[in-house]
């Protein structure tokens, strides 16, 4: 099934007092099936990621979309990672999809080649499907991204962003956070934790391509996640989502409190949620109950030491972060009066 | 079609006939007149249904090349030096994928000092890097070897470069009988690959192996390149056939019988080397010349039936594993260990330096007296090297040799001089 630009008519959740999503209040076509025997599970069970892993969830959202949205013609590309590891020990795969691995940086290229075969060869009806981390995808494989953005490669890109190198033992990424605790920023020194002032926001430089599309989302919005994986999917040329994926081992948090974790991250304003066409924005996920930042970083042990006295700075400093996002892209409701 | 072409456009041409699927495109001196040509014939409709993408870089391009390869479609790219160097991860990946991608490499140094001409370190460095590499001589072959590099590498299912010297074929206008589309239709059947990523048939390329299959899936990949042995000659007689001339094929002798001095090069010194050789015969050496067009797969135990009878040898190369000496002198030494033959190692026309009749008979002279050094550095200027090794040993930390041996050749004083 393909979703029709109809179906692009934005759903309102329902939020009840816990936080959960009212699935039940949604038409049929739009609520987010979990287990049907129509469900691709397209990454199968019996893979080898860690409790609570974000990246997971978010992949088999996203690819099970694509794959709807696709009409089940699909081919990934996947870039050496988290992802990659934990679905393909050979001679094992969770994949029930045309799947491949070849390096940590090219997967935007392997894409892009992909799809310049299937062209050259006539197919015109499957689609394309390239993913990594965030490691993967905004540092090593930068230019490989920028170049199939650029050549507007008809390539539909998702970076799973869980704000570090995860699968080497979590070491810094240009996505890790100002003052997070990593491998390689230890909590010691005089400012302990990742450099301030430091990272890019890729969805950013993507728009800056002026591709079609361009979307960041989030495990905690699977509704949100599945439409902006269909609203991709109705563009060709080359797309961008990124999708907000805690991990519970490189940030401390409890494996439970993933979705937990990912909502903080886009209440307090620390995750933006925006969706931009050929460079322009043109929605945003406005925040209702805006919940304070520190309520977020505390559920995490990467960022324990920014509440210890003398790191005043760095808890100001994200703070900081997450005002300038709601300014940025005017996260806050118009209805509620924030700071 | 006979034509005075050209390399770059020849090779150009060939590629077109055999009806490529996915051109990469990436610009690296002295490569580029070939995609050059390509992309302009792509775009005037001459090869079909072909995508050609001028991508961002060279590890972008073989990217490419792995994902289109891996779609199922015909896929070509060339590069060069540094670019070579740039993709070697992305080369790496080609071959233990198995994809049967077509690569020019259009032979460069590799820098620095930063250098855009001809010798052969760029293909040493992939040396073992599982890809085939076949050498060519001259623009003729560089023409028809591209033909059959498609044939084998679809056969065996591993990428295939053909290494022509830089600028000395690439940019060199010669007479190429350019092979015909008919032709290149009736060798080169259309590409059916083994495995390709189809939604009809979902398989998973390029998952991770661990110890328990990893050296199997070497040793499958050195037995592929071992087949690949019998099928390069195989496809070259074949070629012959159609087309009437010999191009490809494992080495090749140009008088090596019975012989007692044979000089083993790849590339287009033989041209230089068959006639500094007719004029030492005829001056009454026993001298004979050998060829190895297939350097991966290293034709061992051909190369040893054609140097059996040898009193000595002479290996003529453009390459250096510093620390080490000739890289080819130490493959043929490896293939002729069960016999009791001298091998002088001579290394060459490193960076573009002219490889001439004149000094290769004043080597070869000393060749056949047995009065080569181990390794012989061909067309040295001793007397820079000397000039500035006397500087080094007056100097602690002396910093980058090259800027002072410019500085000592351009003879603007200095060089010599202990305040450096």
């Amino acid at each position: 099934m393909s979703r029709t630009p109809d179906s692009q008519q934005r759903v309102k959740f329902y939020q009840t007092g816990t936080f959960t999503v009212g699935n039940r209040l949604l038409d049929d076509a739009q609520r987010t099936v979990q287990a049907s025997v129509e469900r691709a599970n397209s990454l199968d069970s019996g893979h080898r990621a860690c409790q609570g892993c974000g990246e997971a969830l978010g992949a088999r959202y996203v690819v099970d979309a694509a794959l709807r949205a696709a009409d089940d013609k699909l081919v990934a590309a996947n870039a050496t990672g988290c992802l990659e590891v934990f679905t393909t020990p050979y001679p094992e795969s969770a994949w029930r999809l045309p799947w491949i691995h070849s390096l940590f940086g090219n997967a935007p290229a392997v894409g892009a080649g992909i799809a310049a075969g299937l062209r050259a060869r006539g197919i015109d009806d499957v689609r394309v499907l390239a993913q990594g981390g965030d490691g993967g995808t905004t540092d090593i494989g930068m230019g490989c991204l920028s170049g199939m953005f650029d050549r507007n490669d008809d390539v539909f890109y998702v970076c799973y962003n869980n704000q570090a190198y995860m699968n080497t033992g979590v070491q810094r990424s240009s996505q890790t956070p100002p003052a997070a605790r990593t491998a390689t920023t230890t909590v010691a020194g005089s400012e302990p934790g990742n450099e301030l002032g430091t990272g890019k926001s890729v969805p950013l430089i993507a728009m800056a391509h002026g591709i079609p599309y361009v979307a960041t989302a989030s495990v905690h919005d699977l509704h949100d996640l599945e439409l902006k994986v269909a609203r991709a999917m109705e563009f060709h040329g080359a797309r961008y989502l990124e999708v907000f994926v805690p991990c519970p081992l490189g940030w401390g948090s409890k494996p439970a409190d993933t979705i937990k974790v990912a909502r903080l991250a886009t209440q307090s304003g620390m995750f933006p949620l925006f969706e931009a066409e050929y460079g322009e924005i043109t929605a945003t996920t406005k925040i209702r109950t805006r919940s304070p930042v520190d309520e977020y970083l505390k559920l995490q042990r990467r960022f324990a030491h920014v509440f210890q006295p003398g790191n005043e700075h760095q808890l100001e400093a994200l703070r900081q972060v997450a005002e300038r996002n709601i300014r940025r892209f005017d996260l806050v409701a118009d209805t509620e009066d924030s700071a | 079609m006979l034509q005075q072409i050209e390399g770059s456009a020849a090779v150009a041409q060939a590629v077109a006939t055999c009806r490529p699927q996915v051109i990469a495109a990436y610009p690296i001196t002295p490569q580029t007149h070939i995609v050059e040509g390509l992309g302009d014939m792509v775009r005037r409709g001459e090869v079909g249904n072909c995508e050609f993408l001028n991508v961002e870089s060279e590890f972008g391009a073989m990217s490419v090349c792995i994902g289109s390869s891996a779609a199922g479609a015909r896929t070509y790219t060339a590069t060069s030096s540094q670019g070579m160097l740039f993709m070697m991860e992305a080369v790496y990946n080609a071959s233990g994928m198995g994809l049967p991608i077509v690569m020019t490499v259009g032979n460069r140094a590799i820098g620095p000092p930063i250098n855009i001409w001809n010798d052969w370190s760029d293909s040493m460095a992939a040396r073992d890097a599982a890809w085939i590499q076949l050498f060519v001589e001259n623009n003729q072959q560089a023409a028809d070897v591209h033909v059959q590099a498609f044939r084998l590498a679809e056969a065996v299912s591993l990428p295939v470069m053909v290494c022509m010297d830089g600028f000395i074929l690439t940019h060199a206008y010669t007479r190429v009988d350019v092979p015909e589309q008919a032709d290149v239709d009736r060798f080169l059947p259309a590409f059916e690959p083994r495995q390709v990523l189809d939604p009809a048939a979902p398989i998973t390329m390029g998952a991770m192996v661990g110890p328990e299959a990893f050296a199997e899936v070497r040793f499958l990949a050195h037995y592929k390149q071992l087949e690949a042995l019998d099928l390069i000659p195989a496809h070259a007689a074949e070629f012959g056939q159609i087309f009437g001339r010999d191009s490809g094929g494992l080495l090749k002798s140009f008088a090596a019988e019975d012989k007692d001095t044979v000089v083993v090069t790849m590339g287009s010194v033989v041209g230089t080397l068959k006639s500094v050789l007719a004029e030492m015969r005829a001056d009454g050496n026993s001298i004979g010349l050998l060829s190895i067009r297939s350097y991966r797969p290293f034709p061992k135990q051909q190369l040893c039936d054609a140097l059996a009878g040898a009193k000595r040898v002479v290996v003529f190369e453009k390459s250096l594993a510093v620390g080490m000496g000739g890289i080819l002198a130490a493959d043929v030494r490896m293939a002729l260990a069960n016999l009791s033959i001298p091998v002088y190692s001579v290394i060459g026309g490193l960076g573009g330096r002219p490889i001439t009749s004149v000094n290769l008979r004043r080597m070869l002279d000393k060749g056949v007296a047995d009065e080569l050094e181990e390794p012989h550095f061909h067309d040295l200027d001793v007397d820079v090297v000397h000039r500035e090794l006397e500087r080094l040993r007056d100097i602690q930390r002396p910093g980058p040799s090259a800027e002072s041996i410019l500085r000592d050749v351009a003879g603007a004083h200095g060089a010599t001089g202990k305040s450096a």
